[in-house]
């Protein structure tokens, strides 16, 4: 069972940690500032973060001794734009999408020593050989024909913000960019393609509902035992596949909602999935202000609605998509919201209890090792 | 020679003291110290090199117009302000 737990919000920082007598806050670091992505690294204890300054902005900070003191990384950066470049325009908006980095929105360990993934918005994926020591921007994907299809979902801009790199085959990366559905590479990030047939958006004319390249995954999760088996939390619905992202299959009968943002898999049991619902879409709150997790054990044929300590009269609050977490036991996990709470649970969601209800706006919760 | 002042909030996050540099224009005057404090670049640059979104730098107490390029104008005797926006706050 992970001891410590650190959560990213709108002013900064927060540590917590396990004692004898339950969890407890511990630190703050960067107050004030927005950390929207972290990522405690389990090959060697390194903590990263993304700091985003209001006026100066993003910058990536690591820490050797689980947030004690840090020291500045570099930032992935947009290589020069060339002069002749004609711009990518957001299909929905016609607006040209910016050639510069506007939100980390996603950080993971790659499979090499020092290898680190960086997604962003507006849809930059970046890489690092060197612990974030320095950056590049991957152009096979930058560069993609198709990158003209892809449009802001929640954002202005497209951005991708799900990375699972497959554990059995390291040259296998799969990416979930909102708008732009699904894509994998097999080569280690030297080509794309962008998968997923069965996957359904209602936010476009009906007969481009089941176009791959125009959907709006929220967040996809697997399990490490099994990576053919992924879980998607999307715009309008949840979807499970069973071949690796190729093919989905819509989960129609979890109740109370099938919106939300969140997704998380059991560590050795991919047919166990934990998702919070929400009212859709323009509403985006708890249903009935009762707030719910939702778990099935199954591979979705049952679902069951989880709410013991959690709060089930006027509770408004929103989970984004990086604020589900569930710790390598898979029985402890935590959740927090945009209206400042936190709740870890530690026998799997049958009940929750408040870590507290001070908090700014979370952005990312994630265990440490 | 000008002078660059920056924000005193962006000496909460790295290095940025006071400067008398050599420049014609903003451009060379922030070159000219970003060479001497090469991590206060990304502070005040975007990865295309334009002034931040949320930044604006004043010359003599004027906002600079060319914040793409910052071919704006300067004086030997010009005092320059790296200041933060309130759009930014």
């Amino acid at each position: 069972m992970s001891t410590k737990l650190y959560l990213g919000t709108r002013k900064g920082l927060l540590e917590a940690v396990r004692g004898t007598n339950g969890w407890k806050i511990t630190r703050m670091s960067f107050l004030g500032v927005q950390v929207p992505m972290l990522l405690p690294d389990a090959r060697d204890g390194a903590l990263y973060a993304a700091v985003e300054h209001g006026h100066f902005g993003t910058k990536i900070h690591a820490s050797r001794d689980g947030g004690a003191t840090w020291e500045e990384r570099a930032c992935p950066t947009y290589p020069p734009k060339p002069d002749n470049y004609v711009d990518v325009a957001n299909p929905m908006s016609q607006e040209p999408t910016p050639w510069t980095l506007k939100k980390i929105w996603a950080l993971e360990a790659g499979a090499g020593e020092g290898e680190l993934w960086c997604g962003t918005i507006p849809g930059g994926l970046f890489h690092s050989t060197d612990h974030g020591a320095s950056w590049r921007l991957v152009e096979s994907l930058w560069n993609h024909p198709d990158r003209a299809k892809w449009f802001g979902g929640g954002a202005d801009w497209p951005g991708i913000h799900s990375i699972l790199i497959d554990p059995r085959d390291k040259q296998r990366l799969l990416l979930a960019v909102s708008c732009a559905g699904v894509w994998e590479s097999r080569d280690g990030g030297e080509s794309w393609q962008n998968i997923g047939e069965g996957i359904r958006a209602e936010y476009v004319p009906p007969d481009q509902a089941g176009d791959p390249g125009i959907q709006d995954p929220h967040r996809i999760a697997w399990s490490v035992s099994n990576p053919d088996t992924i879980w998607m939390q999307h715009h309008n619905g949840i979807f499970v596949s069973h071949d690796g992202g190729k093919n989905w299959r819509e989960i129609t009968n979890a109740a109370p909602s099938a919106f939300g943002f969140a997704v998380a898999v059991h560590p050795r049991d991919p047919q166990t999935a934990w998702l919070i619902p929400g009212v859709k879409d323009e509403c985006r709150v708890a249903c009935d202000g009762a707030l719910c997790v939702m778990r099935t054990q199954n591979g979705g044929e049952t679902w069951e609605q989880l709410r013991a300590g959690l709060p089930q009269q006027h509770a408004y609050h929103l989970v984004f998509r990086h604020c589900l977490d569930v710790s390598g036991d898979g029985r402890t996990l935590a959740f927090g919201s945009t209206t400042g709470s936190v709740w870890i649970s530690e026998d799997g969601g049958d009940s929750w209890e408040r870590l507290s209800a001070e908090l700014p706006p979370v952005y990312c919760v994630r265990f440490g090792p | 020679m000008p002078t660059v002042e920056f924000t005193a909030n962006l000496a909460n996050q790295t290095h940025a003291p006071k400067c008398r540099v050599d420049g014609r224009n903003v451009r060379e005057c922030l070159d000219a110290v970003f060479e001497l404090h090469p991590k206060l670049r990304g502070y005040v640059l975007d990865d295309q090199n334009a002034i931040r979104q949320h930044v604006v730098v004043f010359v003599d107490g004027t906002a600079i117009r060319d914040r793409r390029a910052q071919t704006d104008a300067v004086r030997p005797d010009s005092e320059l302000f790296v200041m933060q926006a309130l759009s930014g706050g």
